[in-house]
């Protein structure tokens, strides 16, 4: 009983959001399937193609025990089916019932139905024939070389404060990604949640996670460092932290995918490369934001005194610079940046997760030490590269699996020739 | 009474649980490495994944038994050899961060839908293709038994008090266990070891007299696994502690006090540390390998938390000591359980529902991974002294 009440309670929650997900210009009136709890469950989808909703398409839906279930897709392109056993189904696009110019890219997949009561949804990739005519490899790899600028960029910002706090304390923060999910998490919370405006709420998002950074120092880092806690065991209290903030998250939030806007956003085509509009004013945000950071690190006293303190600590403290206000900074300024990068994320991805950041962990980790542990400039450059090297390799032959590890894989191969990274100087090594 | 029961022996069934013991075992591993060498490996969990693989990939195409084992060892081996050779002579940080990204590295590759026919890349290899040759070499039949013939039942009845008599002694025999171990009581040699032994015999008849749980002789997870699995974990308890017992043992712990002192009397210290990482990774391959015998090698499963994991694990009992990775992994599965249950059972649901209790006990999990090490980085069973590690 209190898991069917559950259930329901999460069907509810959920409602909204597939609603939203699936609506696009919703005139006709479409049979929907609901999903009971502990009754039923629902597979669902829009099948469309990148121009319009493919209508009267039929659709087999094969359950785990064999039986086979037929549906047509409606006149916005939906289809539904109704199921009453967990597992998984097969669905496949019967391709007689296409109209001509269109073309299956993906007509045939398995979908995981993990219990009743929910809606399950499956996209069928379809697209018009002369589509898939018009991508060139060289168009590819612009777009892909697009993307990749795109992700460098964000990884940039995260990475880095990563590096900062490594070069001024020496403390590999694992915790970090979960700065990163915690700025789209909040951007869900106020904008979507609360309905602030995009950029009243994602300023609000930045000066709450740069807060974070402040306290985390105030309550827990520099107490540490006063009592003289080894580097080591410090980095495992950040992988405590991790651990604690991702379960966090998913307590609050649960497994699922929250998008910080609730309506889509619009795409733009320039020459080959189409992009959302969202993700151009991401990109130029990330430019302003890491000029001014790398700005106020060459030409500012206090960006001075932080370049000192990461360089020798104890040199820059005899000098007559505070380090401790000097970390604190770097501490607030680190977590107000990847807080950012968190937002500008789910912005262009469409979305954030529990576990989102740990997901670009280590493309940070790769990123800053690739660049050189420590060295800010080096983490831009490295997350640069990263942010390439993740989008061409599928372009470029790697099997699409394989994009995270071939960046991993770049790094090792680099640690190998030289492990002080490419910005980095060698006697920090060692 | 009876919630509070249920939720005990849930924690007991955790307890005995062979993946309790597949996680020691790979946590005795991780000892070699960071709590005697100071190696800072974060990827034992790809050390066990290569393990299962290697374990139950060539048994399910038809090899024996055996071959599988030797080629699980054979892929942790070459694992070890290829990560430490670049990062060995650097900083502790280069190799924490090649190790974790090298087991993400096999764990992409191992769900990669390009080597679904041998690692059936996400979902992973079902524990029935493989399972079958350990299960018949077993001898304890078919059938289900639970430990003891008698239990607290045939004791007026199962009456409170003889539960909570029995609660009480067994903790009360834990925490003198823990004394003795710690090198509390004043003795020594043959008679420290009777004490420890008897100790241990007592305590183990107890709580399966007071938590008495069923299970097939033989089934998928029976006595036989689990049987075996613990029977493996004591036994690399005993192999460390031959170790580190040993000469080489002594070189570790000083290559992980003062490298340059060891350099400086003319040992090899990229050698030994070489070594260590080697001996380590094959105790997380074996690990792996009992890890993946009640259940199904899950790429997922076996990802950067379960490392995590282990450190948690052996922070909890204490790094360099010889029954702390057991304690530790016993004292973290037991406990993660005993929160969730008693979660699920006090909060009502409007405040945490089920899932959240999960998720809830994996909070609790980080947070006291955070606690030991701020405020007793020695663990239950460590010397403080002994235990400054700084990579």
């Amino acid at each position: 009983m209190l898991r069917g009440v559950a259930g329901l309670i999460l069907a509810l929650l959920l409602a909204p959001f597939l609603a939203l997900i699936s609506s696009g210009s919703a005139s006709a009136v479409d049979v929907l399937c609901m999903a009971k709890p502990d009754e039923t469950a629902c597979i669902a989808g829009t099948l469309r193609t990148e121009e319009s909703p493919v209508p009267d398409a039929t659709i087999t839906v094969t359950s785990p025990s064999g039986e086979e279930q037929e549906v047509q897709t409606s006149e916005t392109g939906k289809w539904s089916v109704e199921v009453n056993e967990p597992g998984e189904y097969t669905v496949v696009l019967d391709k007689e019932s296409l109209p001509d110019d269109v073309v299956i890219g993906q007509g045939e997949i398995t979908v995981d139905v993990a219990r009743l009561g929910v809606t399950q949804a499956a996209t069928l990739d379809v697209r018009t024939g002369s589509y898939s005519a018009e991508t060139s490899k060289v168009d590819e790899l612009i777009q892909s070389t697009v993307n990749g600028l795109r992700l460098g960029l964000l990884l940039a910002l995260a990475s880095v404060g990563l590096s900062l706090i490594y070069g001024t304390t020496g403390l590999s923060n694992f915790a970090h990604a979960e700065q990163v999910t915690l700025g789209g998490i909040l951007g869900y919370f106020l904008i979507n949640q609360h309905g602030l405006g995009l950029w009243i709420g994602g300023l609000l998002v930045v000066i709450l996670c740069a807060f974070t950074g402040w306290f985390q120092d105030r309550i827990l880092w520099q107490p540490l460092r006063r009592r003289g806690l080894g580097l080591t065991q410090m980095m495992i209290v950040t992988i405590g932290l991790s651990l604690a903030l991702q379960y966090v998250y998913q307590y609050t939030v649960g497994a699922r995918t929250v998008r910080v806007l609730q309506d889509n956003p619009s795409v733009r085509e320039i020459g080959p490369v189409t992009i959302t509009n969202q993700s151009i004013v991401a990109m130029l945000i990330s430019v302003v934001v890491l000029a001014a950071v790398g700005y106020a690190l060459l030409r500012t006293r206090v960006g001075r005194a932080t370049r000192a303190v990461s360089d020798n600590p104890a040199l820059a403290a005899a000098s007559g610079i505070d380090t401790d206000r000097v970390i604190r900074l770097v501490w607030t300024t680190a977590m107000g940046l990847a807080g950012l990068s968190g937002l500008l994320y789910a912005l262009v991805t469409n979305g954030i997760k529990w576990d989102s950041g740990l997901q670009i962990l280590l493309l940070l980790f790769a990123a800053v030490t690739l660049g050189g542990l420590g060295t800010a400039f080096g983490a831009l450059v490295g997350a640069l590269i990263i942010g390439l090297v993740v989008e061409l390799s599928p372009v470029l032959g790697m099997p699409g699996d394989f994009k995270y590890a071939t960046a991993l894989l770049i790094l090792i191969l680099l640690l190998l020739v030289r492990p002080q990274g490419l910005l980095g100087k060698p006697q920090r090594v060692g | 009474m009876d919630t509070i029961q249920f939720i005990l022996n849930g924690m007991m069934r955790e307890v005995l649980s062979p993946q309790t013991a597949a996680v020691a075992i790979a946590v005795i591993g991780l000892n070699i490495h960071f709590g005697f060498t100071g190696l800072l490996n974060m990827g034992q969990s790809g050390f066990m994944l290569l393990g299962a693989y290697g374990f139950a990939i060539s048994i399910s195409n038809g090899l024996p038994m055996i071959v599988g084992v030797l080629l699980g060892f054979g892929a942790a081996f070459i694992f070890a050899l290829v990560l430490g050779a670049p990062t060995l002579k650097l900083r502790g940080d280069y190799l924490a961060i090649v190790t974790i990204s090298a087991a993400e590295i096999i764990r992409y590759v191992g769900r990669s839908a390009l080597l679904v026919d041998f690692t059936g890349s996400a979902q992973g290899i079902p524990g029935s293709q493989y399972t079958t040759p350990f299960r018949n070499l077993s001898f304890f039949g078919d059938g289900q038994f639970t430990l003891l013939p008698f239990n607290y039942q045939d004791v007026a009845d199962g009456a409170a008090w003889v539960r909570i008599l029995g609660w009480i002694v067994v903790v009360a025999g834990i925490a003198a266990l823990i004394y003795l171990l710690r090198g509390g009581a004043d003795l020594k040699g043959a008679s420290k070891g009777f004490a420890i032994a008897g100790l241990v015999v007592i305590n183990l008849f107890l709580l399966f007299f007071l938590f008495p749980v069923p299970y097939q002789s033989t089934g998928v997870s029976g006595w036989w696994v689990r049987f075996i699995a613990w029977g493996l974990a004591f036994l690399c308890t005993f192999l460390v502690f031959l170790m580190v017992r040993s000469p080489w043992g002594r070189l570790l712990r000083g290559i992980r006090e003062d490298e340059d002192a060891i350099r400086s009397l003319g040992k090899n210290v990229f050698a030994i540390k070489m070594q260590a990482l080697i001996i380590g990774g094959l105790f997380g391959a074996l690990g792996g390998m009992v890890y993946v015998l009640s259940s199904s090698v899950q790429p997922d499963s076996m990802g950067r938390s379960l490392t995590f994991f282990c450190y948690t694990a052996l922070l909890l009992g204490g790094a360099a000591t010889i029954f702390g990775p057991v304690l530790g992994s016993v004292i973290f599965f037991a406990g993660r359980i005993g929160i969730k249950y008693t979660a699920a059972a006090y909060v009502p649901d409007s405040i945490m529902n089920n899932q959240q209790t999960e998720q809830f006990s994996y909070i609790v999990v980080g947070v006291a991974l955070m606690l030991i090490v701020i405020f007793r980085p020695q663990g239950i069973l460590g010397n403080k002294r002994e235990l400054q590690f700084n990579v």
